[in-house]
């Protein structure tokens, strides 16, 4: 049961409701097989630093869990079905990423924010 | 015309001395470079978006790499572009 970030990127077309369907889709998905849920944060739409499947704008959402080594594959696949979902990406967390989660999540101003200059 | 190597100064040529540079995250104590944060990471990236190099951005090697790859996650997720002009 390792920890696991995801971050999709969803098209802008997409209305409020199917936005916050897809995620619950994928979220049962995490439940079902195993896994569970511990932070799930929808930034709405931002607009993206290049275009993207022709598109300017995106509907960002970050999901943190905890899964089974062999559940991503199956993620992946729905994912990659999902022609709503225009990019995905899963990043492992070591302890410290789930210490700095943790505390963005809690709104501890992280040390790492404020302005330290180089 | 006196050759310039034979020009003795009166007082020693004081060379600038400029201030030791740190690595920011050992000063800190931050472990985890977040790729969602892209203003952040704006600090290491120059006008056209591309990596700053160590000796400028004065990290040590462990978090140069550390930051690098946080960059190169945010652009894959288009938080940060890939190459623009004038990003700052």
């Amino acid at each position: 049961m390792s920890n696991y970030e995801l971050m999709v990127i969803f098209t802008p077309v997409l209305s409020e409701e199917e936005y916050k369907a897809a995620q619950k889709k994928y979220e049962a998905l995490v439940k079902e097989n195993g896994g569970e849920v511990t932070h799930s944060k929808p930034w709405g739409l931002k607009s993206l630093a290049y275009p993207v499947a022709k598109k300017t704008t995106g509907l960002y959402w970050v999901m943190e869990y905890t899964a089974p080594t062999s559940f991503n594959e199956k993620l992946k696949i729905q994912l990659l079905r999902d022609e709503s979902a225009m990019r995905h990406m899963f990043t492992v967390l070591d302890k410290y990423a789930v210490e700095y989660n943790n505390k963005k999540k809690s709104g501890v101003q992280y040390s790492g924010n404020e302005k330290a200059e180089a | 015309m006196a050759k310039t190597n034979e020009i003795k100064y009166l007082t020693a040529i004081k060379a600038e001395k400029r201030p030791k540079k740190y690595c920011r995250f050992k000063k800190m104590g931050i472990h985890y470079i977040d790729y969602k944060d892209g203003d952040f990471l704006k600090k290491f990236l120059n006008e056209q978006g591309k990596l700053l190099p160590r000796r400028i951005t004065g990290n040590s090697l462990k978090f140069q790499r550390k930051v690098s790859e946080a960059v190169k996650k945010a652009r894959q997720m288009a938080i940060l572009p890939y190459v623009t002009d004038l990003m700052k």
